[in-house]
């Protein structure tokens, strides 16, 4: 009897502090068959950030260096240069990422930087108990969009397409988004993973993948509703695929 | 013949939130009547004779509580 | 060998002690009156393969030191005081994970935009901590080009040995400024310190993962790791303090005074000399750890004090804890930028003493 679906050897075997459906966990568990599978976890280093996922160094079996909310691509940047034959995970929430950091994630893909940005697009704050995000959808109720995301009455802006605002940036080579609200989808996004790790290895920068993710707490839906509304809200605004790749083995 | 799969579930570290039991195309699982230490009620293998080790327990499990053995 | 003398800007002799003392990575951003010393570390660190990085903000600056000092690498950062005041939290950081780092400010007058010139208003900032939660870290206060190479070229060796950031607070006039200078000579690589607690270089060895992290949300856990470095905080003064005396024994009246406002209060001390009257001058070089005790002591013989800054009144404080009520502290400062002038410190310490 042969286990053929097991845990990852570079996830530690024990229950997270996520909570049940959370995104989080999947995806944690993505990186890692990832790592396990290119035998690169004795040289892996990941940045865990300020939100859920500031946990992250409970649950990855490698070294991790925890900064300032929103500064993830800042000290990815050193970390990287530091020690450029390392697989630098650059692990960011998009309060991290499109608020507070935005200024740090475009000079670091400006930049060309050649850590690995992984994004967790969940449309809320998480940690901190459902703030609205800059990737909050229009009409997206949160603690503090009470009665939805408003960007006309009460100015609240519209949701980010951080892909897309990224594409635009010379330094940037890889950036697809993917999801883990469906198996299938969950399979692609490995895929997205693993082409940027290995693309990183190759020395090319810069990559991230964004990975839209559900957040039954805060969205205050169970598990299986807040999947179904990343299929049936947040995949048409935000379109899954790899939007930029020009990594040079695409051009083969 | 279709694969033939063995699905463990690792009830106290499962937080019952079932993704597992509405993906699964066989309907192997069920709800635990029975909570674990946690309060929690797990995904019960309760028709493991029908995995086809597809693995999407394993894909869509948040805290790696679903594994699948092939048979 | 170290090199012969030389005449050097010192903004840029900061930056060759840096590289001198064996710094992998510099991240700077633009504010006067620095910018000589990003640029020069933009030439010769690059001319080096090493690592130089103008980054977006001060903000982003001091969290890729952050970086580079989790992997182990010597690195440093320079900005003036408003640059200062964004990169406090990272320095709250910094401190919180225990990382060696190099901090320049070459500080200017304040607050907000303020001015340019040279000021000495971020005292309180540097020794208290200025950014959040319980912490201190290393604080020397040059007075001259040739201190102000050899204080950066030793905070690395501090840093790393107390496992703590160490900033130099110069200002603009002694960063501005071009003197004399011999340089020290360069450290063999080989020779730092290795950081078993670093982040990568895994592989081989057979340890554990490395966490670089200021966060404990268990509070007995977070209590216990402060305790851990406030005891290193007191070796830290056991062993640390620096601080120069001139003609404190003869004196009826003592200057205190740290970096350009002491060179001001030396020129008055030989000035009352030709007149007959004994001044002396304390200068503080490490303005954390305080020479509180030094200060004590020369209270407890009845001395008078008079604290010159070019500020409002920070230092002032330090020194009245020290003499701790056993004798008279008084102020002189100027502000805004305003060097007080040799005759203008000398007239009020004759005012004091009524000579």
């Amino acid at each position: 009897m042969e286990l053929i679906y097991g845990h990852p050897k570079s996830l530690k075997p024990i229950q997270t502090k996520y909570c049940p459906g959370c995104g989080h966990g999947v995806i944690h568990r993505l990186i890692c068959e990832v790592i396990d599978e290119l035998g690169v976890q004795d040289r892996s280093v990941i940045m865990n950030p300020v939100g859920c996922s500031i946990w992250a160094d409970l649950y990855f079996d490698f070294d991790s260096v925890q900064v300032p909310h929103g500064r993830t691509p800042a000290g990815a940047t050193a970390v990287k240069r530091m020690l450029p034959d390392h697989m630098v995970i650059c692990y960011q929430g998009d309060g991290d990422l499109a608020a507070i950091g935005t200024a740090e994630i475009i000079h670091a893909a400006n930049r060309g930087e050649k850590f690995t940005g992984i994004f967790v697009n969940n449309a809320i704050y998480g940690m901190t108990g459902g703030q609205m995000a800059p990737t909050t959808l229009v009409g997206q109720k949160a603690t503090t969009a009470p009665y939805g995301r408003d960007p006309i009455e009460a100015g609240m802006g519209y949701p980010i397409r951080v892909c897309e605002l990224l594409a635009t940036l010379g330094g940037t080579k890889y950036l697809a988004r993917g999801s883990v609200d469906s198996p299938a989808n969950i399979r692609k996004t490995r895929q997205y993973i693993k082409k940027a790790f290995e693309a990183q290895l190759r020395g090319e920068g810069f990559g991230m993948v964004e990975i839209l993710s559900p957040c039954p707490t805060n969205w205050q839906m169970k598990p299986g509703e807040a999947v179904d509304w990343v299929k049936s809200d947040m995949i048409p605004f935000y379109p899954l695929g790899e939007i930029k790749n020009s990594l040079e083995e695409a051009a083969k | 013949m279709a694969n033939k799969g063995k699905p463990v579930i690792d009830r106290e570290r499962c937080k019952g939130c079932h993704l597992c039991v509405r993906s699964c195309p066989t309907k192997v699982f069920d709800v635990d009547e029975t909570p674990n230490s946690w309060g929690y009620y797990p995904a019960l293998p309760a028709r493991a004779e029908a995995c086809i080790a597809c693995g999407n327990c394993y894909l869509v499990c948040p805290d790696v509580a679903a594994t699948v053995y092939k048979l | 060998m170290a090199d012969e003398k030389r005449l050097m800007k010192g903004n840029e002799a900061i930056a060759e002690a840096a590289i001198r003392a064996g710094c992998k990575a510099y991240f700077g951003y633009p504010i006067t009156p620095q910018n000589e010393l990003t640029a020069y570390m933009a030439k010769n660190m690059l001319d080096k393969k090493r690592i130089f990085i103008q980054a977006e903000s001060e903000v982003a600056a001091i969290n890729m030191v952050y970086g580079a000092a989790a992997t182990g690498a010597r690195t440093m950062t320079s900005s003036s005081s408003p640059g200062m005041s964004l990169k406090q939290e990272g320095i709250s950081y910094a401190c919180g994970a225990d990382l060696p780092c190099v901090l320049v400010n070459v500080a200017r007058s304040g607050p907000g935009l303020g001015g340019i010139s040279p000021g000495q208003g971020d005292y309180f900032q540097s020794t208290r901590g200025g950014g959040h939660g319980d912490y201190y870290h290393i604080v020397l206060a040059p007075k001259s080009v040739q201190e102000a190479a050899d204080l950066t070229y030793e905070a690395f060796d501090l840093a790393d040995k107390w496992r703590m950031p160490a900033m130099i607070l110069a200002d603009g006039l002694i960063g501005q400024m071009m003197e004399g200078v011999v340089l020290p000579s360069a450290r063999d690589p080989a020779s730092l310190p290795k950081k078993a607690w670093a982040a990568g270089h895994r592989a081989g060895t057979s340890r554990e993962a490395n966490h670089i992290t200021s966060c404990w949300l268990v509070p007995e856990e977070l209590e216990q790791n402060n305790i851990k470095r406030y005891r290193r905080y007191d070796e830290v003064k056991r062993a640390e303090v620096r601080f120069e005396e001139v003609n404190t024994e003869k004196a009826e009246l003592i200057f205190v005074a740290y970096g350009t406002s002491s060179r001001v209060c030396l020129g008055a001390v030989e000035m009352a000399k030709k007149l007959g009257i004994e001044l002396g001058l304390f200068r503080p070089i490490s303005l954390w750890p305080f020479p509180d005790k030094r200060l004590a002591e020369l209270a407890a013989k009845g001395k008078k004090f008079l604290t010159v800054e070019m500020s409002m009144g920070q230092m002032v404080e330090d020194v009245r804890l020290a003499v701790n009520g056993k004798a008279e502290v008084l102020f002189y400062g100027r502000c805004g930028g305003v060097i007080p002038s040799e005759e203008e410190v000398l007239a009020e310490a004759r005012r004091i003493l009524g000579k």
